[in-house]
């Protein structure tokens, strides 16, 4: 069940569109924020308050990277993997993550505290390298840096 | 060389305590010009000021704001709507988000005047999930507009009425293309549309819709309080307008400068971004985000940074992200990495580049570990042949602008390590292609 905070933020998200379904992706990633994933019932859920088949969510919701229909661990991290991060210190950055956490690309770690993804540019070129822990986004980050950030994320 | 100092005309206010807030903008003479339009123009005639002043959209295709204003239909019973487009993905660009982050009331009172002039009486402003921070700002500054009279009912008791949403993406590139953009706001599959009909005529829920970038808005209130002539008059007289360049890559100082069009690439280099770094060589620019073709060092030399030149010279401005590539830079790898985001990226609509875009991802890798084979550089422009212009959308073109003209113009990076395949004997292996490692 979707929590009634969630459910009135969706409601009140469908009354900016002269149709309720425009609001599916701010919906469906508000549903991301509260519950860390957006599963077949979370999409069936969406779906009803919007007034379109679970289908037609999964269609939507299987296109987009930053929208998780599988569940991933209490922090997620995305590096990103583009051309100025790539020659900036990116490469190394992603050494250093798989390398700290044992985890590849889309692993989550054993105790289910670090999901490590890679992201595409993420319009912040010029402060490579750069990542995003739970969407906020840290640049310039040296390896001692990001070692400080997952261990303040518990 | 005379020292170059930025112009300072969109990024005036960046740097500024709490720039993002009301109270700052307001100390500013902000909405002023929003305020006094309502009050003293007709739509007509803010149109025709943007159209004189000269002002082209800064979102990669650099089509006249004014002339695309004046394509949505006069008289029209439908709802007109305005989408404003943050999707800013492409790579190498990064000016929208500072706009959103450090002055976001200029951009809404730029919607503001948009709305007026088009007769729009909504407008969404489109912003990719990734910008956390500027969601929070662009939300908090649309909220402190309606509760200041600025958005909402009978506007300044002009009888204007103006509604006013965000909208966030959630991370496809894709997006960030007009019709793609539409698709996404609807809530189904964002795959780009067929043009004709054009979006001004029938975009959002059928709609007449004109979609702008956020720095091509972010230019109309400054537009209408100077005028069309002051505008005109800024930097290249084919391509006026103070624009936001996004450096990055191998320069000492990399960041947003923002310098009248017309400057030389070389001197911005030097000059705002403090050389190379680490004393290195220049080897290439990509000048208009990764989807422009590549300039090796003797064009850069020779380029002002507007678009009669850049057209001069076979490439383009795009959305200003000039990526910096020193001497230590491998094409193949470079070129490579570019591939696998319009791999990634590719909707999946159009074959050629659903099926090209991995394929080219896959030859270049082999290239890359050393398995190239003779006939493989023949084969990706053959590939890319295929692809170029032949889609609905031009995120195909996009691939195969930096593509072309890196192998063209590197070739023989590319034909070093055929020819030290072939000679080592690990062309032609039967398995071809190794996985790529990790991300990378
Ligand atoms: C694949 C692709 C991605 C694009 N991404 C963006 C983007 O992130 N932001 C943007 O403003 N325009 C982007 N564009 C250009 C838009 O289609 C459109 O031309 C632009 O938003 C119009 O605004 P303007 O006239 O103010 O530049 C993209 C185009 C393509 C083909
Ligand atoms: S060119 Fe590529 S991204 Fe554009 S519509 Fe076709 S498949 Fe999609
Ligand atoms: S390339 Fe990493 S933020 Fe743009």
């Amino acid at each position: 069940m979707l929590p009634e905070t969630l459910k009135s933020e969706i409601v009140e998200l469908t009354s900016h569109y002269p149709h309720a379904r425009a609001a599916l992706v701010p919906a469906l990633r508000a549903a991301q924020r509260d519950l860390g994933w957006l599963g077949k019932e979370t999409q069936t859920e969406v779906a009803s308050l919007l007034g379109i088949t679970a289908l037609e969510v999964h269609e939507v919701v299987s296109f987009y990277p930053m929208l998780y229909d599988k569940p991933v661990g209490r922090h997620v991290i995305h590096v990103c993997r583009t051309l100025s991060c790539d020659a900036c210190g990116g490469k190394e950055l992603w050494k250093h993550l798989e390398s700290k956490l044992g985890v590849t690309r889309g692993g989550t770690t054993a105790d289910g505290r670090f999901t490590l993804m890679s992201a595409e540019c993420l319009a912040s070129c010029g402060t490579a390298p750069v990542l995003l822990l739970d969407n906020e986004r840290h640049e310039n980050l040296s390896h001692a840096q990001v070692d400080k950030l997952l261990e303040a994320a518990r | 060389m005379s020292a170059l100092t930025e112009s300072r005309v969109i990024s005036a206010r960046f740097g500024k305590p709490q720039s993002w807030t009301l109270a700052s903008y307001r100390a500013d003479g902000g909405y002023e010009t929003f305020l006094s339009v309502l009050k003293t123009k007709k739509p007509d005639e803010v149109i025709a000021e943007v159209k004189a002043s000269g002002l082209k959209g800064r979102g990669g295709a650099g089509f006249s704001t004014g002339m695309k204003w004046s394509f949505v239909p006069k008289g029209t019973t439908k709802p007109v709507y305005l989408c404003v487009n943050g999707d800013e993905s492409e790579p190498g660009t990064f000016k929208d988000r500072q706009i959103v982050e450090m002055d976001p009331h200029q951009l809404l009172e730029g919607v503001g005047i948009t709305c007026f002039a088009i007769g729009a009486h909504t407008a969404y402003v489109y912003l990719r999930c990734e910008f956390a921070e500027g969601l929070r700002k662009v939300g908090a500054a649309i909220k402190e507009a309606y509760a200041a009279g600025l958005f909402g009912k009978n506007i300044g008791g002009s009888g204007f009425d103006l509604d006013v949403h965000l909208h966030m993406g959630a991370g496809a590139y894709i997006c960030g293309e007009e019709t793609s953009l539409l698709n996404s706001i609807e809530g189904v599959r964002p795959y780009p549309r067929n043009k004709p009909p054009f979006p001004a005529v029938e975009g959002l829920f059928g709609c007449p819709t004109i979609i702008n970038n956020v720095e091509t808005i972010a230019n109309i209130p400054h537009i209408m309080k100077r005028g069309a002539a002051w505008h005109a008059g800024l930097g290249h007289k084919e391509d006026p307008g103070s624009r936001l360049w996004c450096v990055s890559g191998h320069v000492n100082k990399p960041g947003v400068y923002e310098l009248e069009t017309g400057y030389s690439l070389q001197a911005l280099i030097d000059g705002l971004c403090g050389g190379m770094r680490r004393g290195k060589k220049l080897k290439c620019v990509i000048p208009g985000g990764s989807s422009s073709r590549v300039l090796t060092a003797d064009e850069v030399r020779t380029v002002t940074m507007d678009v009669p030149c850049m057209k001069r010279v076979n490439s383009s401005l795009g959305s200003a992200g000039i990526i910096v590539l020193d001497e230590s830079v491998d094409m193949v790898d470079a070129v490579l990495n570019l591939m696998k985001f319009y791999a990634h990226e590719s909707c999946g609509q159009c074959t050629p580049c659903r099926e090209g875009s991995p394929w080219l991802v896959k030859i270049l890798s082999r290239i890359a570990h050393g398995q190239g084979r003779p006939q493989d550089l023949e084969l990706i422009l053959d590939i890319a042949d295929n692809m170029e212009g032949r889609t609905v959308c031009a995120l195909a073109d996009g691939a195969c602008w930096p593509l072309i003209s890196i192998l063209t113009k590197f070739r023989h990076e590319f034909q070093a390590k055929i020819d030290a395949a072939a000679r080592s004997g690990a062309a032609g292996a039967p398995t071809g292609v190794r996985a790529p490692a990790g991300a990378h």
